[in-house]
């Protein structure tokens, strides 16, 4: 992968750069969190859902990201099928887990916030179901990886299956477009431009950044931990043969 | 091409067993259609309102059930590596055994399928856009199951292993066919629904082919 | 054009004309089978490719056959295409013989010619010559091991192609079929072909030897 920067090609220069890295975005996270959270719970209530709305702070940052880390999940898999490239790997493995992290959060936050909103914890709408059809292909994911005992086979195993289940993003994107769902439309990420107030938009945003940033931080970490975990394994079984 | 039309008639008749494979499928229907009224209780209107959706959902488990034998048995015998040795490119091979597989089991479900939901309590006036359902749906199953079967050659615990796989897979053909069917009972246009299956299962058949061959391979490897 | 170069394919004769292995290297469950392997086979030779369990006999096999990656090296087949060998230029017999136990022998007889591109006149010829003729109609799971390994091989025959990789061939057959299939060996190397068979007891018939060791 000479088209890479170093940092992400070479093992040891990602290393290096995550090793400052990492802390850093979790600093980030950390601030951006609680300027985030203080705008976000000092801002006028909602004219109808009053403080209810403030899980909105918690739950749409959480319903992004487990899309985003979705698209890292499927590029790892790509590059890691394409270019066999060790980091790539560690780094769709690492993903997987903080996704379905993710995504709990964002059904579970939704289903508190439908309580009061909807009279129910769940309906079967399109775009929850698209986004628990998320959360399950996560877990497929894991469990893929986990079932074969071919440690490279069942990476590009899961690879495949990564790629295969990409094909539901667009599909929890646009769900709301194409259905009449009780789940409220984009107001955000519209084509026209974001319909809501600033004064709950700059929170939410401020939330989204902290939690990518803290995304950001414990990919790396675990990253890291996957790096370690190959090198401590490959010393043992030279070990064991030497 | 000969060669393809053989591989077809040796997979069909592998699928159909002595007779066996879809009185197995069959079978697993007449349970469903048995054991749902027991479970729920015979009120007429309670079971009708849910016999389409019934029917579509033991479509895709009995789907779910004949995957094991798509690939899990040519892998363990060698017959996968011999089918990969060939001019024939692997992807029209898994093409081929998918459509085997719906052939034996995929098809006479279909034809199974409007009969369960008409016994279940459905208005006879479904039973035509049950039956496309279940035929599409079907083929959507199979070629999407292929993918799951595929993906788990050489796992422990492999049925279990293509069912968690193919489930968030199976769900928006469900959730289409499913669909359709509802709007129907209830007067509404189906046509939306019916079209996005149809779209699904046609973009199963032209892409799972694709993962399927890259996950034999890698299975092989 | 397309139907003489077969028909010069199907008679064996040289257009394998040699079977490069440079330096190869397979890892397997993150274990080294082997490194630095080396063998320049030639048309009307053949190779016996010994070495302990788990020295990874059947791997580099099943890397000449394209199935496994080399981790290192290369494999040649003296500058024909390697997709044209591994899709109709070699036989590959390996531990499994793919055949079903619910089907009848001449069933599998008649599907494994057709896919390697025998006919069925072949296929009863090669059938003939193994002894096949009085088992055709059981089904499989009723034959022995040798009855199966014979049907196995009987596409060999059947559907003649240059390279033939084999996995220890002979171990489920008596001593008299192993005889014949030296014989059947040698007619192959006779007329062009190459083989490479992994083996624990030597083979009936003149080879080079290549060594896997840990």
């Amino acid at each position: 992968m000479s088209w890479a920067p170093a940092f992400l090609s070479n093992p040891e220069r990602f290393m290096a750069f995550s090793r400052w890295a990492a802390p850093m975005f979790g600093v980030i996270a950390v601030v951006l969190a609680v300027i985030g959270l203080w705008l976000g719970f000092t801002a006028p209530d909602d004219y109808q859902q009053g403080q209810t709305v403030r899980i909105m702070y918690i739950h749409v940052p959480a319903a992004w990201l487990s899309m985003f880390v979705y698209v890292c999940l499927a590029v790892a898999s790509f590059l890691s099928l394409i270019f066999r490239h060790v980091l790539a790997d560690c780094a769709a493995q690492a993903a997987a887990p903080l996704g379905a992290a993710f995504t709990f959060l964002a059904l579970v936050t939704g289903a508190l916030w439908g309580r009061p909103m909807w009279g129910a914890y769940w309906v079967w709408d399109a775009r929850l179901t698209s986004v628990l059809v998320l959360f399950l292909l996560y877990l497929a994911y894991i469990a893929l990886r986990a079932s074969l005992d071919d440690e490279a086979k069942a990476a590009r195993a899961a690879a495949i299956l990564a790629l295969v289940g990409a094909i539901n993003l667009p599909i929890v994107k646009f769900s709301v477009d194409w259905w009449n769902t009780l789940h409220q439309g984009a107001s955000v990420f519209r084509g026209d431009g974001p319909t809501l107030a600033p004064v709950f938009l700059w929170p939410l945003l401020i939330m989204g950044l902290a939690y990518m940033s803290a995304f950001g931080s414990l990919w790396l970490v675990r990253i890291r931990g996957e790096v370690w975990r190959r090198r401590a394994e490959a010393a043992a079984v030279r070990a064991a043969r030497g | 091409m000969s060669r393809l039309r053989a591989l077809l008639s040796r997979e069909v008749a592998l699928a159909w067993g002595r007779g066996g494979g879809p009185l197995v499928a069959v079978g697993f229907y007449a349970g469903v259609a048995t054991f749902l009224p027991l479970a729920i209780g015979p009120e007429p209107e309670r079971l009708a309102a849910i016999a389409p959706g019934a029917a579509w959902v033991a479509l895709a488990l009995a789907s779910l059930l004949s995957l094991e034998r798509l690939f899990e048995r040519d892998y363990e015998d060698g017959a996968l590596d011999l089918l990969l040795l060939s001019p024939t490119p692997l992807e029209l091979t898994c093409f081929v055994k998918c459509l085997g597989q719906w052939l034996a089991t995929g098809a006479p479900l279909a034809l199974a399928a409007p009969i369960a939901a008409i016994g279940l309590g459905a208005d006879p006036s479904m039973a035509p856009l049950v039956f496309a359902c279940a035929l599409l749906g079907g083929i959507a199953f199979a070629f999407v199951g292929g993918i799951g079967a595929a993906l788990s050659l050489g796992a422990r615990r492999g049925g279990l292993l293509t069912a968690v796989i193919v489930l968030p897979l199976f769900v928006p053909p469900v959730i289409f066919g499913g669909g359709a069917l509802d709007a129907f009972a209830s007067g509404l246009t189906w046509t939306s629904g019916f079209a996005l299956l149809g779209a699904y299962a046609a973009a199963a058949v032209a892409f799972g082919p694709i993962a399927m061959a890259a996950a034999c391979r890698n299975a092989l490897s | 054009m397309r139907g003489t170069a077969r028909l010069l394919k199907s008679l064996g004769e040289g257009v394998i004309r040699e079977l490069l292995i440079r330096d190869a290297a397979i890892r397997r469950g993150g274990r080294l089978l082997f490194e630095g392997v080396s063998l320049a086979l030639e048309a009307g030779q053949a190779c016996a490719l010994t070495g302990p369990n788990g020295s990874g006999k059947t791997s580099l096999l099943r890397a000449v056959a394209g199935l496994v990656r080399l981790e290192a090296g290369e494999i040649g087949f003296g500058g024909v295409d390697p997709l044209e060998v591994r899709g109709e230029g070699l036989h590959f017999v390996g531990h499994a013989d793919g055949l079903k136990p619910a089907r009848t022998a001449r069933e599998e007889l008649d599907f494994w010619t057709g896919w390697c591109g025998g006919t069925a006149a072949s296929a009863k010829d090669a059938a003939q010559e193994l002894e096949l003729m009085p088992l055709l109609d059981l089904e499989v799971r009723r034959l022995s091991a040798g009855q199966r390994r014979r049907l196995a091989m009987a596409r060999l025959l059947a559907a003649p192609r240059p390279l033939w990789l084999l996995d220890e061939p002979l171990s489920p057959l008596d001593a008299r079929w192993r005889e014949a299939f030296g014989g059947l060996m040698r007619r192959h190397i006779d007329g062009g072909g190459l083989i490479l068979a992994a083996v624990h007891d030597p083979l009936p018939l003149p080879t080079f030897s290549l060594e896997l060791a840990p």
